[in-house]
């Protein structure tokens, strides 16, 4: 069965967004390996001289990366970001994300649609960080976003679909691809968002904290994997009252 | 001076390649940023560094 994951005119077969940060370089080749990521995101920050290492140099090959905006607090500051990632020469993929509240690490949704509305006419394909609101997704639609990636709970939190009903919102609503980022801790967490129709999971934090990084990453493979053929199946119903047996009705011994 | 990542510099009259291999950049590592404006890899040998100039010079590193 063929169920491309199809974002900004890319086609991917997974569906499973893996982040860099928080863990040893040596481990983000197998990770992405036992993970099956196709996309892996990273951040841009003021360089070092005489560096001793450089992470593109420990992304396996054929990996679309993902640069994010971390650090802008604003439009104008993410619209800068994205054009120095660009400027490396690794593609046209940016996720948008905006946040000047460090308690909570939010984002916030109207500098974002400013950037996106910038970004997308440069030829980006932007990939908005949100929190789960159905009109400002739209305006991000409008304005030109390849998908929304609205919060599942605070980033690095681990606390899974706090957001879980405006996330349904989402999905039901829009025709864009939802991913769900940030909070998503668990397997069965990325399972169950999957299940309720999203498009792909971005995970990092539950993946750099675990005990083992590789073979985390791949039980958030088998967990995306099963939500998404869950949700592509059709799920079976629900009772609202009382049971219905599963064995023949008829033949009792008596 | 030249503002250089935040840090007063005396790299007036340098171009821009030879201040970054001097400084020890790995070239094809990086981006650079003059005075807010993206500066494309291929001007780096022909952009001179002038007093009051802005440098922003970035790489990637592990994010989410």
């Amino acid at each position: 069965m063929s169920d491309k994951f199809v974002l900004g005119g890319h086609e991917f077969n997974s569906r499973f967004i893996l982040g860099s940060g928080k863990y040893n370089l040596n481990l983000i080749k197998a990770a992405v390996e036992q993970g099956g990521a196709e996309i892996i995101t990273l951040a841009l920050r003021r360089a070092n001289t005489s560096p001793k290492e450089n992470i593109l140099d420990y992304i396996p090959k054929g990996i679309t990366l993902l640069p994010n905006t971390s650090g802008a607090r604003n439009a104008e500051e993410a619209v800068r970001i994205a054009r120095l990632s660009r400027e490396m020469g690794c593609g046209d993929f940016v996720k948008v994300e905006i946040m000047h509240d460090s308690k909570y690490l939010l984002p916030d949704n109207y500098e974002t649609i400013k950037c996106i509305e910038i970004l997308a006419k440069e030829g980006f394909v932007v990939l908005p960080y949100m929190y789960p609101d159905l009109n400002a997704a739209r305006d991000m639609q409008n304005a030109g976003a390849a998908a929304i990636m609205p919060l599942a709970s605070p980033i690095g939190s681990n606390r899974g679909l706090a957001t879980r009903d405006f996330i349904q919102i989402l999905i039901d609503e829009m025709d864009l691809p939802i991913i769900v980022d940030a909070g998503i801790g668990k397997p069965s967490q990325a399972c169950e968002a999957m299940e309720m129709g999203a498009a792909a999971i971005m995970a990092n934090t539950a993946i750099a904290t675990a005990g083992d990084v590789p073979a985390m990453a791949g039980a958030f493979r088998q967990a995306i994997e099963a939500g998404r053929t869950a949700y592509v199946t059709g799920m079976g119903r629900v009772l609202t009252r009382g049971g219905s047996a599963s064995d023949p009705l008829t033949g009792f011994l008596r | 001076m030249v503002t250089i990542n935040g840090t007063a510099v005396n790299a007036a009259g340098k171009t821009v390649s030879a201040y970054l291999q001097d400084a020890g950049y790995e070239i094809s590592r990086v981006a650079v940023e003059c005075n807010r404006d993206i500066l494309p890899r291929t001007q780096y040998d022909t952009t001179v560094l002038r007093d009051g100039d802005t440098l922003e010079i970035v790489s990637f590193v592990g994010g989410g």
